[in-house]
Formats: C-alpha cells, structure tokens, sequence
C-alpha cells in the first residue's frame, strides 16, 4: 500500500484513505493541496461541468526570458500539469444548483494571474450574467505572472471590472479562498466577492511572509496569514472543513435564492 | 573568435556561448575536420554574442530609466499639488482606523474648477522619507483614498492622481488590517464613480499599490517613470534567485513609459525636460499642469454612464493570448 507523510504531523497516512478524507490528513486535518481536476471532482455534481474557454492560449508576447523563456515554461508546466493553465471556468451544478464556477490550481506556475486567467474570469462574469446563476471562484494563486509584466498587473484591473458588473446585476458572487491566495489575486476579484469562505491551513495575504519579514526584520507570528488569523481580523466570513465545503455551498445558494 | 569578448556577456547566457565556443573547438580538433573552414558556425557564433550584448545594451538603458524614475530630486506628489492647484485643502484620514501620511488627498482648484486630487507622496530627505513611509501604504491610505474619491463622486468634481510608489507596504499590521481586500476596494470604486478619473504616473509606478490610484479615463506617465508588477530587484530574487538578474529583470519587464505606449496599458506619455525631471522640476511641474487642464477638457462634456462604462471597457480589452 503507497504511503503519504502528511506536511503537518509527518505521520504516515495510506494513498487510499488520504484520497478518500480528500486531500486532507486524517489525523490532524491539514489540508493539502488539491488539484483543479479532482477540486472540481469533489465539489460539482457528477457529469455536471461544461468547460468554457478552452481555446484560449497563453502567449509569451514580451519574448520574456529569465533562467528559461516563457513559452518553454509555458510548455513544460501544460505537460506536466495536463491543464492549459492556471484557473479552469465552466458551467456546473452544485446539489442541483447552476453556478458559473472558476478553479484555479497552483500547480500551473504558482497559480499566477496572467492574459489567460483575466480573459477567462471576464468570459465566465459575463457568462453568469448572460445566464443568471451565482459566481463561484476556488482562488489558488502566488500572485500576478511576472512573465507577462505589466499586462499581468492590469489583470487585476480587468478581473475587478468583470466581477463588478456580476455584483451590480445583482448576481451573487462568492470565493473560496484556498492555499495559497496572495498578491494580485487577493488584491483583486478574490476579496471583492459578497462572501468570502476560507479553507483551513489557507494562507491569505497580500506580501507574502518572507517579504514582510524582510521588511520588519523580525520573526512574524507562527499564526500569519492564516484562515484562523484572518478570521479574527474580519478579513474572511467563514472557515469551511474542505469535506463541508459543498453542503455550505449548496446552503448559501439556496438562501441567495429566496 | 575574440575570448576577450565573452566578459561582457550577461552572466547567465554566459554558459550557452562557452558551451557552443567549446564545441566548435572540439569540432576543429577533430582531423576529418582539419582544414575545414568553420566560417558559418563562427559567424553565428559572433551574432549571437552581438544580440546578448545588445540585451545587456538595453537592460542597461532600462536600469537607468529605473533609477531616474526613483530620482529623489525628481517633483514629487505635493510639488505638483503646490504648483498646480489653487485653495488646496489637504484631508485626512479614512474615518475608520486611521491616517496614513503615504497617500496626499484633498480639493483644490485648476482653471477655476473643482478637482480631487490623490497621491503617493515619498519625501525628500531621511526624516521626509520616514515621515511618508517612502511611499508605501497601507489599507488605511487606500481607504481614505476610496473616501475622496465617492466624495468627488458625489459632487460631480473629477479625480486627478499622481502615482509614486514602490509598491504597498509590506507589513504585519498592514496584512492584519486588510491590505488586500484594500487595493481590491479602490480598484472596484474607480469602475463604480461616475467621474473623470486622470492618472499620472510621476515617478515609480509599483504593482498593486500603484494600480489602486491608476484605473484612469486617461492615464499618462511621464517619460522617465516606470510601471510595473514587481521591482526588478524583486522579480531577480524570485525568477533569477540572485540579485545580479535585476538589471535584466529592468529589461524583461517592459517597465518604460515607451512599453507601456506600446502595449496600450496607457494613453500618454508626458514629456520631460531634458536629461530629466529632476534637472528643471519646476518647468516639469508646469508640464504635467498644461497636461491636466488638457486631459479634463478632454473629459468635460462625457457623461457620467460612459466615462464609468468607458474604463470598464478599456480595461476589460487589456490582455494578450491566442484563441485557437
């Protein structure tokens, strides 16, 4: 039987029970990472997600080259991810309600927000408009992509406006804030939404802890950045356990429903 | 081939051009290859190490645009604000929690009519610097910013701001206070007032914390300043892991105002005098004050509905990628 060491209290859980709790360690409740393809597996009703977009490409217009160009990064992470990048949007039903829902994985360049996952936040805001269903956004993200420079920066812009005009038709939005979600995400449509739910062990900030460390040149608490931690500073409306995530769902849209 | 000119290669393409030197030594060793001219692979050879030194040419250009763009002799926020606009009221606070002195707010007038101004002010000398946290905010300047402008919303008055800053301030109380749903806030306000918003980027233009004054109708830079996701210091510590890659991160980054021209993230460049603004800041002042009576004429007459739709607009069609 394969093995998993869990991140938080190193002890040993098996493949299939880890898989089965959903990515979240029997033992102390540490929740790991979850890929797009198996968060929307657990969270939408089977056989239920119609995927939108999908024929948008990143491209590396800027020729952006670091310690390798973009576009070979661009390569390597579709094959080794399988996805075409870094947030997933489409039609689902969730217990039987529509939503218009986005994923993003963190494993598609560190959930970066470039063109791409601008372009595909407007197409799935317009989307729900055009059909009247609630907004539902699973945010994984470090950030803006720093390969496509300042027009990563004015997805932020875009990302808020397209959000925006969901909130004034009066459709509600809602995000769930899952680990990690910082910089350009955070400071974007992820904090704009009517209610914001946080997954345990999420962490949520603007800079991230090594870059405030840096600044105040002291240790941060252990608790920064933390669902718990955010909680407590009214920046999150709630803290959901991942295995309850869909029936809070379901709850909410029902209320947003009359 | 001319080993001499490998030293002025950036580092980090440095061992791609050894690799192929060393080959096409290996290659002329080898007796079937004696006599053999290897002209071509010379040749491309030398055009290569030709376009990384035209690399290393720009990322220089770049890094110096960075550093006038920081210029601490450069006009700054309330050099304009003072030789700009008359009656200036300076207001304070966000009504919630606090005061923060980084972000300058208030009324004034300009050919005779009522604006609000915002900025990002930095300081000038140490004890300035500190009195304005060198132009880092936190949630409570973008609050009272977000204060001002419903207050310009309300009264019909247009909203000028004047961007500098090397980005939010990255500290523990500003993340506890809520920095980012803070940016987040003020960039969902300038798609909601119904008010001609102009931005200027008048020295450094640092990712969020620059973007939640700079959803502009129009937004200008002036020639020298930069605008950018993340400083190319911070982009070398993440992309290179070493501080050598900062002036190629200047380069790779496209922060100059003649990028931002380019790939239509804004509408104007304003010129400055020459070798910068920092030589003559009180014609550079003058300038960028010819430059807002211009830009609000331009806006004067547009109602509300589309100048708000028109930002929506222009910022929802920003974004490159390919459709299949």
């Amino acid at each position: 039987m394969e093995k998993i060491k869990c991140k938080n209290c190193t002890k040993d859980i098996e493949n299939e029970i880890f898989i089965l709790n959903l990515w979240v360690c029997p033992y102390c409740n540490y929740h790991h990472y979850i890929n797009a393809r198996d968060r929307l597996q657990i969270t939408v009703d089977s056989n239920s997600f119609i995927e939108l977009g999908k024929n948008i490409n990143s491209d590396d217009f800027l020729n952006f080259y670091d310690v390798k160009s973009y576009s070979v990064r661009l390569k390597e992470t579709k094959l080794k991810t399988s996805l075409d990048e870094a947030v997933i949007i489409g039609e689902a039903k969730i217990e039987g309600n529509d939503v218009a829902l986005g994923v993003m994985d963190f494993g598609f360049i560190g959930g970066s927000m470039g063109s791409v996952v601008g372009e595909k936040i407007k197409i799935l805001s317009n989307y729900c408009i055009e059909k009247n269903i609630p907004l539902v956004i699973f945010c994984a993200s470090g950030g803006a992509r720093m390969q496509e420079g300042v027009i990563s920066l004015m997805q932020m812009a875009k990302t808020v406006s397209s959000v925006n005009r969901v909130k004034e038709s009066k459709i509600p939005y809602i995000t769930i804030i899952t680990n990690p979600t910082s910089g350009g995400v955070s400071a974007s449509f992820a904090t704009v939404a009517d209610i914001i739910i946080a997954e345990p062990d999420a962490l949520f900030c603007f800079a991230g802890p090594r870059v405030v460390k840096q600044t105040i040149k002291k240790n941060l608490p252990p608790d920064f950045g933390t669902s718990e931690r955010n909680l407590k500073n009214g920046q999150v409306d709630m803290i959901v356990n991942r295995n309850e995530l869909r029936s809070t769902l379901t709850n909410l849209l029902k209320l947003f429903k009359e | 081939m001319d080993l001499k000119k490998l030293e002025e290669i950036p580092k980090s393409y440095f061992k791609e051009i050894l690799g192929a030197l060393s080959k096409l030594e290996k290659l002329k060793k080898i007796p079937f290859f004696t006599g053999i001219h290897f002209k071509d692979a010379e040749r491309d050879l030398a055009q290569k190490i030709e376009s990384y030194k035209k690399v290393e040419r720009d990322a220089k250009r770049a890094w110096k645009i960075v550093e006038l763009s920081r210029n601490e002799n450069r006009p700054q926020c309330l050099d304009y604000i003072n030789g700009i606009f008359e009656d200036f009221v300076k207001l304070s606070g966000d009504r919630l929690t606090g005061e923060d002195r980084s972000i300058v707010a208030g009324l004034g007038k300009i050919n005779g009519k009522t604006v609000a101004v915002i900025g990002h002010n930095k300081g000038k000398d140490i004890k300035q610097r500190l009195e304005y946290n060198f132009g880092m905010s936190i949630p409570q300047g973008y609050r009272k910013s977000q204060r001002i402008m419903r207050l310009a919303d309300r009264f019909g008055f247009p909203i000028v701001t004047l961007i500098d800053t090397p980005g939010a301030y990255p500290a523990l109380e500003a993340e506890d206070d809520g920095q980012a749903s803070a940016i987040a806030k003020s960039i969902l306000l300038m798609f909601e007032v119904k008010v001609p918003i102009i931005a200027i980027l008048i020295g450094e233009g640092g990712s969020g914390g620059a973007l939640a004054l700079a959803v502009g109708n129009e937004v200008a830079m002036l020639e020298n300043s930069t605008y950018s996701v993340i400083s190319p210091e911070g982009c070398a510590a993440i992309l290179w892991k070493n501080p050598s890659g900062t002036k190629l991160a200047a380069r790779e980054l496209r922060l100059t105002s003649r990028d931002m021209l380019r790939l239509k993230v804004i509408d104007r460049i304003i010129p400055e005098p020459i070798g910068g603004a920092q030589n003559a800041p009180g014609r550079m002042v003058k300038i960028v004050k010819k430059y807002i009576i211009g830009a609000l004429e331009r806006f004067a007459s547009i109602p509300g509905e589309e100048l708000k739709s028109g930002r929506a607009r222009k910022f929802e069609s920003m974004g490159f990628f390919s459709t299949e």
